[in-house]
């Protein structure tokens, strides 16, 4: 049993930190693109917004029959973790950017930083605090809708709370859920850590 | 609204523009430095239009904001050597400038280069403020009412380390500010802005002298009752 523990929680932080790296390296670009161009940011926003309001055994769903990233297994997994890790991340780098002091940002353009130094240099070191709290989200809610995804075959901690729950199994059921509901404690401390180091 | 607006600045000059708020004094600022664009003609300096590349054109325009404005993410030394680092200096060149001019305005290098702005005073992040925009030696300088968030004796001691520092140079100056005795003091001539129109301009004694009923109620404004 301790084996079969330790193989579905590692299993799962792979499937939760591929998802969550993919999306942050997706979202953080997108946020940026939303601040840059905020008419198109608007609606690109509003897109992923619905996409977080669809259940998430829905989304396991309606993936499965798509090529190429559907079917069965921990891939359909991952990139339903991945639609549900941008918001998030997305919404929290174009706060974070939208949040510095205007004439900061102004001293930046008028000391002659391109838009692309100034961001490098300026708005996304600021933003930091703020993109932090948008992975911390975003992992820990990865951490819960990961279990679910065992449903489509993704495997992790959801495969022995399903069996847990077929077989009528306590035990097996909390040998699932209490490894997931430590993770996202551990990965919320992290992150929290991580937005206090940025923001002092 | 500005229309029409030509002051001419020899080089070398310093020139404060004063002006009521509203007057139109920032917006000649931004108009200047490209932070806003005109909605007709254009703006140039030198006879030549304020377009193209303005990122280049900024990195030898300094600027001098009304709030220090400093990055805070940034220690004291990596704030002023913001400029230099962009126009590619080499770091002991940088280190080098940064020293000299520290030292002008009484912030021992050694005690302040590793620190933070939040750690500094309203007037220390000003003097780092002012080093910033001055460290690459650019030809023109902009300021934007800079001391006017002060009390007064800091505000006072910034001037009198500010005109320190021009002396020497050659920098080109725009001042702008809505305090006459300010003006008179950091500004060899004074431009007096209304409604988005120069309506004075001339050398200090000229313009205490003016006639013109603003003029008058400026230097009334200014006096210090007995």
């Amino acid at each position: 049993m301790t084996s079969e523990i330790l193989h579905a929680t590692a299993q799962h932080v792979l499937i939760v930190a591929v998802a969550v790296i993919v999306a942050a390296a997706a979202g953080i670009p997108i946020g940026v693109m939303c601040v840059r161009h905020p008419r198109s940011g608007r609606v690109v926003l509003r897109v992923i917004d619905v996409v977080q309001t669809i259940p998430s055994l829905a989304l396991f769903g309606f993936l499965i029959p798509l090529p190429l990233i559907g079917g069965i297994g921990i891939r359909t997994a991952i990139v339903a973790l991945i639609l549900y890790s941008l918001l998030p991340i997305v919404r929290n780098t174009v706060t974070g950017i939208n949040g510095i002091d205007p004439l900061v940002r102004e001293a930046a353009i008028v000391m002659g930083m391109t838009d692309n130094q100034r961001l490098a240099r300026v708005e996304l070191p600021l933003a930091l605090p703020s993109i932090f709290g948008g992975l911390r989200i975003a992992t820990v809610i990865a951490i819960g809708v990961a279990t679910i995804g065992a449903a489509v075959g993704g495997g992790g901690l959801g495969t022995l709370i399903f069996r847990g729950v077929a077989m009528v199994d306590t035990a097996r059921i909390l040998a699932g859920a209490l490894p997931a509901a430590g993770l996202a404690l551990v990965a919320d401390l992290l992150f929290a850590w991580l937005e206090r180091l940025t923001s002092s | 609204m500005i229309r029409d607006l030509t002051l001419r600045i020899a080089p070398g000059e310093s020139v404060a523009l004063i002006g009521r708020s509203g007057a139109g004094k920032t917006t000649v600022l931004r108009l200047l430095n490209g932070l806003c664009a005109p909605s007709a003609g254009n703006v140039s300096i030198d006879g030549v239009p304020l377009r193209g590349d303005l990122v280049a054109r900024r990195r030898r325009i300094g600027t001098i904001l009304q709030a220090p404005a400093l990055f805070p993410h940034r220690s004291f030394f990596d704030n002023v050597a913001t400029v230099p680092r962009l126009l590619g200096w080499a770091e002991d060149r940088i280190g080098d400038a940064a020293g000299a001019m520290l030292e002008r305005l009484e912030m021992p290098f050694e005690r302040f280069a590793a620190r933070f702005p939040r750690s500094l005073s309203g007037g220390e992040q000003q003097r780092v403020g002012i080093a910033r925009a001055m460290i690459a030696e650019p030809p023109l300088l902009l300021c934007d009412e800079p001391f006017s968030a002060l009390d007064p004796l800091v505000r006072r001691e910034l001037q009198d380390a500010f005109i320190r520092l021009r002396q020497g140079g050659d920098v080109t100056m725009l001042f702008v500010t809505h305090d006459l005795a300010e003006a008179l003091r950091v500004g060899s001539r004074i431009a007096l802005i209304e409604a988005g129109q120069i309506v004075c301009d001339a050398p200090r004694d000229a313009f205490l002298a003016s006639p013109l009923p603003l003029v008058r109620r400026f230097i009334e404004a200014a006096r210090i009752p007995s």
